[in-house]
């Protein structure tokens, strides 16, 4: 059984994170790592393995994104994934989900057969949460997003989710696409058993050649959305913040919420 | 006038809110027309709710072949509206699932998704606030037709009298689309309170409640407010994950929000920080919320929001 994990490098979230003078998200300047709800992906992904012990599987980390990107398959590799992928092509810079669905999939693809592909429930930079859909989209494959619980039988999957306005329980036939959320369970950390073995795991490195992708359907030319400005939110004015002494405190967030006519 | 396609949120026919704000943004960028995909005998009634706030046309969608299973049919019966009505733009409201319909109707019809959009003017010219709110950034659709997911609140609903001639649209599922099934689904309880990502007012608790949110939930209940929680109340398990305000649970902007015993972690910010107006009640001057309020207490919650309350209730009389 093949599994390919998604895994993206991001800006860390803690850090000051910028945009570049085309309105691209600064992926150089910021520290970068592997997106950290993605590693509810990869821990999912290593359990459905250990569970189905005796069955030979592998766990592919795959990741489309610039050089310093290998890191977040490193770490993934670290965890427990057999195997890496990174996608890394100056073409691929600026892209938007439209395009880095494609890349992905063409990734997949050229993987081999497989028979999950395991993504986490968003990126933790653009949040947009569409990229597991828009795979599904693109290779054809059922979709059974957002879990909070998975279970995998023979090729049954079936996930337990909250949805907008029912808890759910998906069921699907691999191969699929399989999103989680940071609900699934807490991602395991690299031990140094898992460091020092990661070093001799195999780590692709392909380009968009490599996937017979023409670098004009990607990046930030090719987007089929462009961003026009960014802002920097202005600091927010300092607001009135008072100590609670002997019930004070009530009384004056009472007449502040007056003042204000929330009352 | 091209026609702008606006995918009502419903529950069982019952249309929430939203929809009237994309109906509202809908005028803004030419004739609002309310896509309904839901039992076809709801749809007169859909109609009723929906042309009062400027629906010119009303398609409905009759889900009986389609219930059931996953996203990918109602994207399918989007893309066959699309190509019929050739749209200036497709708006849905950015729900976990309007946003998986929106990723695989752009895929199919070839064209540019934005989701999340805060405000939607002429253009269509979309705002995003990104980063955690950090950032807001404009942007725009360059190819196919613009598809556009919208949070709740992002607009003010607009009555106006709309036609709703109502047109029953038969889409032709494919059976590939129907492969992910809903095995079981158990609809969400009431809390009695506003929902979370709809209400003006929420007020939500922390890891500073100690487990106890009776103050956190009489304190919203005196405002009328929707409750949410912290992730850290959530793992704590006081409160269902959908309660959880953040970058992993619920995005909220509401007019006001008040938090208690909530430290104002990046990821909790990320969730609340397009509020309008935000209070803190917390013991420690140094939590980072306080660095966005609009108003905080430095104060045990526990003795400040029962006060509070006493106080409210008192002047509401
Ligand atoms: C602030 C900001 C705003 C943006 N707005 C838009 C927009 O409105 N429209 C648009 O089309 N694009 C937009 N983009 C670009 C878009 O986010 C990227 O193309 C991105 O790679 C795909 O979307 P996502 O990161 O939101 O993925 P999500 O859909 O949130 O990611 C879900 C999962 O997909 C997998 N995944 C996603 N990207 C990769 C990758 N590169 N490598 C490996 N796995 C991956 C991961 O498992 C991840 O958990 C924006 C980017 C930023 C930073
Ligand atoms: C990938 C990821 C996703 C995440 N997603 C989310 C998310 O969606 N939402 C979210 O909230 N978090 C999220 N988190 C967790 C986040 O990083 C914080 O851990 C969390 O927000 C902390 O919750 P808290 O403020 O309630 O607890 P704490 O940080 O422990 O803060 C408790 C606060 O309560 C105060 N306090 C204690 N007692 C009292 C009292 N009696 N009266 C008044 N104040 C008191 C303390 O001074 C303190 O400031 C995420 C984390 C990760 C890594």
């Amino acid at each position: 059984m093949n599994i390919v994990v998604c895994v993206k490098y991001v800006p860390d979230a803690t850090a000051d994170r910028q945009f570049e003078s085309d309105n691209t998200v600064d992926r150089v300047g910021v520290d970068g790592l592997l997106s950290e709800l993605d590693e509810y992906a990869v821990e999912q992904a290593l359990q459905i393995k250990e569970k189905r012990d005796g069955e030979e599987i592998t766990v592919t980390a795959l990741c489309v994104g610039p050089e310093k990107g290998v890191d977040a398959v490193r770490k993934a590799l670290q965890m427990g994934a057999d195997k890496g992928v990174h996608v890394v092509d100056d073409a691929i810079a600026g892209s938007d989900a439209i395009a880095t669905s494609l890349v992905l999939a063409k990734a997949i693809e050229k993987i081999g057969p497989v028979d999950l592909v395991v993504t986490g429930m968003a990126s933790t930079d653009a949040a947009m949460s569409v990229v597991p859909a828009m795979l599904s989209e693109r290779l054809g494959l059922p979709q059974v997003t957002q879990a909070s619980v998975v279970e995998t039988q023979g090729n049954q999957v079936r996930i337990k989710r909250d949805g907008d306005s029912a808890t759910e329980v998906i069921g699907g036939t691999m191969p699929l696409v399989l999103s989680v959320t940071d609900q699934s369970g807490e991602a395991r950390y690299p031990s140094f058993k898992g460091i020092m073995a990661a070093k001799k795991k195999p780590l692709e490195t392909l380009s968009l050649s490599d996937l017979g992708v023409d670098a004009g359907q990607v990046g930030l030319a090719a987007a089929w959305t462009a961003v026009e400005e960014t802002a920097a939110r202005p600091p927010r004015t300092a607001g009135e913040i008072v100590k609670d002494e002997d019930g004070s405190g009530a009384t004056a967030l009472v007449e502040f919420l007056a003042s204000k006519k929330f009352i | 006038m091209s026609e702008v396609l606006v995918v009502v949120d419903h529950v069982d026919g019952a249309v929430k809110k939203p929809t009237y704000e994309l109906l509202a943004i809908a005028a803004r960028l030419g004739e609002p027309s309310a896509v309904f995909i839901g039992p076809a005998a709801q749809g007169d009634a859909v109609a009723e709710a929906v042309k009062a706030y400027g629906a010119e046309k009303v398609y409905v969608v009759d889900d009986a072949q389609i219930k059931g299973y996953l996203v990918a049919p109602k994207a399918e019966a989007l893309e066959q509206l699309v190509a019929r009505t050739s749209p200036a733009a497709v708006l849905i409201p950015s729900s976990a699932e309007g946003k998986e319909v929106a990723a695989r109707l752009a895929i199919k019809t070839s064209s540019g998704l934005i989701t999340d959009a805060i405000d939607v003017q002429e253009g269509p010219v979309t705002t995003q606030s990104v980063f955690a709110g950090n950032f807001t950034v404009t942007a725009k659709v360059t190819q196919g037709t613009p598809i556009i997911t919208v949070k709740p609140n992002s607009a003010a609903p607009v009555e106006a009298a709309g036609a709703g001639v109502v047109e029953q649209f038969d889409a032709v599922i494919s059976d590939a689309a129907k492969t992910a099934q809903i095995v079981a689904s158990q609809p969400r309880q009431s809390t009695g309170r506003p929902e979370l990502t709809e209400a003006a007012i929420v007020v939500s608790g922390g890891r500073g409640t100690g487990g106890n949110f009776e103050p956190v939930e009489n304190f919203a209940d005196s405002m009328g407010a929707a409750v949410g929680a912290s992730r850290a109340a959530v793992d704590s398990g006081w409160k269902p994950h959908t309660f959880q305000v953040g970058q992993t649970g619920k995005t909220v902007s509401p007019q006001l929000y008040v938090a208690a015993g909530i430290s104002g972690a990046i990821q909790h910010r990320a969730g609340m920080q397009t509020s309008k107006t935000i209070i803190a009640v917390n013991k420690d001057e140094e939590a980072p919320l306080f660095e966005l309020v609009d108003f905080g207490v430095v104060g045990d919650l526990h003795s400040v929001l029962p006060a509070a309350t006493e106080q409210i209730i008192a002047r509401k009389g």
